[in-house]
């Protein structure tokens, strides 16, 4: 038996999921919208980039589904016992990542090594104690040594590898005989080049998963928890900060922007001045300040928090709050400035000459004459935000340290890069999943802005 | 206005095509242009008149390419020189003035520094000798005080004056051939007239070839020796100016000519009872300064107007950009903030009103805007587009009949059923037009306020909407009110006339007495201003 664990950035994430899937069945009515966005996926970058962070998006969705395994019972309590869950909260995903999750050895390991990185005192058969490297526990146990290592990972990645690349292509050819039953003509969007991105992210996990269960591929930590594990698991967090605290910004925003440039007078006044008097204040500081709120909030209140896990996912969540409220002033800014452009444009006035609602006129000429601004911001904000995240963990104001995430791995690496020899596994891998979310959103924000952006779209008027 | 040309011509075009991928936007153009002589290109938007003139100067845009023929300036082949080469002919021999004077000129420079710049690109002249040389050409294109003028910046500048220093600069470096693309169409009637007449003296006095890019046929009987028309890219007709005016060969070149409106052929109108009644009007726009914007003064854009209309009848506002022609009118419709003055619609006082009293009236005043392209949101459909007013003032609750009127309608003013699921970019700016008609009929009011409706549009189709505004009125006997800039279309529209300058009407009456006897000297300097057919 296990009981589910709903924490509330889970129902925020797939929320999230499901009104982004009702945005697509919206866009999918207006032929402009619909041609914009096809502009977006008939280029190679942006649907290779799109894929990348629908990869990643499916990750973090697998972590955020939670549950508490219930306790081996002891006889002696007898039936009527209430039933007793483990205190440690897993994801579908770590059902996935078991082999990760449950091979942990004593203290460093560099990436695919059969020895700890540092030497040991151990002891002898005769009872002298002496230094040396000492075994894996879990990395390669099932070998004798060094010289069979290379020839082994070698046929095991071969072997992984074709093993990914049949389970990729049943999707794929399943597609392709799709697309040649229902022949559509106009399809301009590069269909081999998705293949190409799913084969290969698929063929990855499967080598992955596979090798995952004989080594450590990117190493062991400190306390020789594998670091790959806390990589993949950290996705769920970046993608998190990222989604999040944007979505907490747009309210701000759009709201206050949009008044702000259409009722101008005193409102205008008003909001002006709240987003220069914010926008002067060091974000940092106002961060620094609520985290600590937050702690002392959590310390007092010890009985709403009763798994380690809530405690973090409430800190995360004001997390993505503060980070949101004290970013929204750029795209305030924007939205006020064009929407001071638009309401002076003559279908505005046409409008206002019909007797139309300002409410009326808000909704339906303004607020879609500026949805290209905001789109543009959204998908930029996202990548800021996952790079505000390491920054912020990184000068102690950031995620809860129980929490796995990318800014935690390099605060950590901190100490592991002035050891000779450098660790230098953790911050690598830290940075190269970090790095590929960031530049597939960066990537893919570009096409958007060339398919949105008045001055750069193409076709549309 | 000497048109027989012994010299050898300056300049020759011949079988020129450029091509925009695999559509051809120009082909087969050819034609001479001789010293001193004036030879206007004529076409509506999109005919690829300027496209022609930005291969002579070789500043194509890069998705554009010359595919066939050859320009030749006396005896260069221009398409043979180096890039380098050719840009020293590009203001040394030939150079150009475009439509837009706010947009050419760089406002973070004094104009002197700018004139300075281009002397110096192409003339080793310093020192006193420059500015003597500056000064004297802004004399010549008649700018008032020159030493003076040459510290100032572009936005110190009038219109008109902003157009004198391109051609100033234009002229820096003594060029033998000038192309003026549209060169007053930015500018109002009177200051068109000062630019067209500095333009005439300039080729006689400096011996300069001019290519004139235009639409407008009284600027062309005016100013060209000879004429080309342009139509799809392609050369209709080319011949010399006076016997292309008396007898024009294609039968494109007659509808451009026709549909000139024929400025002493009025309708003729009937006394009716009033129905928009507006006494002492005054639209000032407080200026605010300091931090607790106090106000400290009123920028007068209408000042004490008064005029009335007749039912059924088309009243026209003439005035040049800034005489607060348009404020008056959007301040009728509530656009813009009433000062002072009353405003009485078939007996009913407007002024005062709160915002939902005057919601009611919105249904009897509505408008019809200069920009087809910015009057219609570019994300509704037209549907959406006609309906909005229906349903915000309920005029039709039934959606059926909502569906009735505005296929009605559509086709009413010249469309089709099925234009009704489109969105605005597919049309062209008379259709534009045409629907924002529909649209201002859709909640059956009673007096459309029409700002400018067809200085956006080419002449042929202006034409078209006129006379479809006319009919309308005739049918349905709507009230119209008329602003516009343009004196030779009100004769056959309006059937009184006020003419408004600097926020005042300085004379009103009939059409046909106002324009046949003009007693105020604006009017008069207004109506000479006015480019004129010389009809055979």
């Amino acid at each position: 038996m296990i009981s589910p664990v709903v924490l509330w950035s889970d129902i925020l994430i797939f929320s999230l999921a499901v009104s982004v899937g009702l945005f697509i069945f919206q866009v999918r009515k207006k032929p402009q919208a619909k041609a914009r966005w096809r502009s977006v996926f008939e280029s190679k970058i942006g649907l290779t980039s799109f894929i990348i962070i629908v990869f990643y998006v499916l990750i973090s969705l697998m972590d955020s589904v939670h549950f508490r395994e219930q306790l081996s019972q002891f006889e002696a309590d007898g039936p009527d016992q209430n039933l007793a869950y483990s205190s440690e909260v897993k994801s579908i995903l770590d059902i996935a990542l078991k082999n990760l999750n449950s091979t942990t050895e004593t203290t460093y390991s560099s990436p695919f090594s059969l020895y700890s990185f540092s030497k040991e005192n151990m002891t002898n058969d005769d009872g002298s104690v002496y230094r040396d490297f000492i075994r894996l526990k879990h990395g390669g146990a099932h070998i004798q040594g060094d010289e069979e290592r290379f020839s082994d990972i070698l046929i095991k990645s071969v072997q992984a590898l074709l093993i990914g690349l049949l389970i990729a292509a049943i999707p794929v050819m399943l597609h392709v005989m799709m697309r040649k039953k229902s022949n559509h003509e106009e399809d301009y969007i590069p269909w081999n080049v998705a293949y190409g991105t799913i084969i290969t992210l698929i063929s990855l996990a499967t080598w992955v998963i596979i090798l995952s269960q004989y080594y450590h591929i990117l190493g062991t930590d400190k306390v020789g928890q594998d670091v790959l594990y806390q990589s993949i698991k950290s996705i769920r967090t970046g993608v998190l900060i990222g989604t999040l605290a944007t979505l907490v910004t747009l309210p701000f925003a759009i709201i206050l922007g949009i008044s702000a440039g259409y009722f101008k007078g005193w409102i205008d006044d008003t909001v002006q001045f709240i987003y220069t008097t914010l926008s002067s204040i060091p974000g940092i500081l106002l961060i620094a300040a609520s985290v600590l709120l937050i702690d002392v909030y959590i310390e007092t209140n010890p009985e709403k928090f009763n798994l380690t896990i809530l405690r973090s996912d409430f800190k995360f969540i004001a997390l993505c709050a503060i980070l949101g409220l004290t970013s929204w002033t750029t795209l305030c800014r924007m939205l006020r400035a064009e929407t001071l452009k638009v309401s002076q444009l003559d279908y505005v006035q046409a409008a206002h000459a019909f007797g139309v609602s300002h409410r009326g006129v808000i909704g339906k000429h303004i607020l879609p004459n500026v949805t290209h601004i905001i789109l543009i911001a959204v998908v930029l904000d996202f990548s800021a935000f996952v790079l505000a995240e390491a920054v912020l963990s990184y000068i102690g104001v950031g995620v809860d340290p129980n929490m796995y995430s990318w800014g935690n791995m390099i605060n950590a690496a901190r100490s592991e890069l002035s050891r000779d020899p450098t660790v230098w596994w953790s911050v690598t891998s830290a940075f190269i999943l970090m790095f590929t979310l960031v530049l597939a959103a960066n990537l893919f924000s570009d096409e958007v802005r060339n398919a949105f952006d008045p001055r750069t779209a193409k076709g549309n008027e | 206005m000497t048109n027989i040309q012994p010299q050898a011509p300056l300049l020759t075009v011949r079988n020129l095509k450029i091509d925009a991928g695999n559509t051809c936007l120009v082909k087969n153009v050819s034609f001479d242009i001789y010293p001193k002589e004036i030879f206007a290109l004529v076409g509506e938007s999109g005919s690829g008149k300027s496209l022609t003139s930005l291969s002579i100067m070789r500043l194509l845009p890069e998705a554009l390419t010359v595919s066939e023929g050859e320009i030749n300036f006396k005896e260069t082949k221009l398409f043979n020189l180096p890039e380098t080469k050719m840009n020293s002919i590009r203001g040394r021999k030939i150079a150009m003035i475009f439509q837009e004077p706010q947009t050419s000129l760089n406002p973070v420079q004094s104009i002197g520094t700018q004139l300075q710049e281009v002397l110096g690109l192409h003339q080793n002249i310093k020192g006193a000798d420059l500015q003597n040389k500056l000064v004297q050409l802004l004399e010549e294109v008649g700018i008032p005080d020159p030493r003076a003028r040459l510290k100032w910046y572009p936005h110190q500048l009038s219109g008109g004056q902003k157009q004198r220093v391109m051609i100033a600069m234009a002229l820096a470096c003594e060029p033998d051939l000038l192309i003026a693309d549209e060169p007053t169409t930015a500018l109002d009637v009177t200051i068109q007239r000062q630019i067209l007449e500095l333009l005439d003296n300039l080729r006689k006095t400096r011996n300069l070839g001019v290519l004139l890019i235009t639409h407008d046929m009284g600027v062309v009987s005016e100013m060209a020796d000879r004429v080309a028309v342009m139509q799809y890219g392609e050369i209709l007709e080319q011949t010399d100016c006076k016997s292309f005016f008396i007898n024009p060969q294609h039968e494109y070149s007659k509808k451009l000519i026709n549909s000139l409106p024929d400025i002493h052929n009025f309708i003729q109108g009937i006394d009716a009872d009033t129905i928009l009644k507006v006494n002492d009007l005054k639209v000032w726009f407080p200026k605010k300064h300091g931090i607790l914007q106090r106000t400290v003064g009123h920028t007068k854009a209408v000042d004490g107007v008064s005029f009335t209309i007749k039912r059924g009848k088309t009243l026209a506002i003439v005035g040049e950009s800034g005489s607060g022609k348009t404020t008056a009118g959007k301040a009728i419709l509530r656009l813009n903030p009433v000062h002072s003055g009353s405003i009485q619609f078939q007996g009913d006082e407007l002024v005062g009103l709160s915002h939902q009293a005057f919601h009611h009236y919105r249904r009897d005043i509505q408008v019809i805007f200069q920009d087809p392209f910015s009057s219609m949101n570019p994300r509704m459909t037209i549907r959406e587009i006609i309906e909005e007013g229906m349903k915000s003032l309920k005029v039709e609750p039934d959606a059926q009949a909502r569906e009735d009127k505005m296929l009605m309608l559509l086709s009413r003013v010249g469309m089709l059923p099925e234009h009704l699921d489109r969105y605005p970019h597919e049309f062209s700016g008379g259709q534009r037009q045409r629907i924002a008609i529909a649209r201002a009929l859709a909640v059956d009011p009673k007096l459309i306020i029409c700002d400018e409706p067809t200085s956006a549009l080419d002449v042929s189709i202006r034409g078209q909407v006129l006379d479809l505004l006319n009919d309308l009125q005739q049918e349905i006997g709507i009230t119209l009110l008329f602003i516009t800039h343009d004196l030779s279309i009100i004769p056959h529209l309006a059937h009184d006339v006020a003419v408004m300058k600097d926020g005042k009407i300085v004379e009103q009456g009939r059409t046909q007495q106002i324009m046949e006897n003009p007693q105020h000297e604006y009017t008069q300097a207004l109506l000479k201003a006015v480019p004129r057919l010389r009809r055979a």
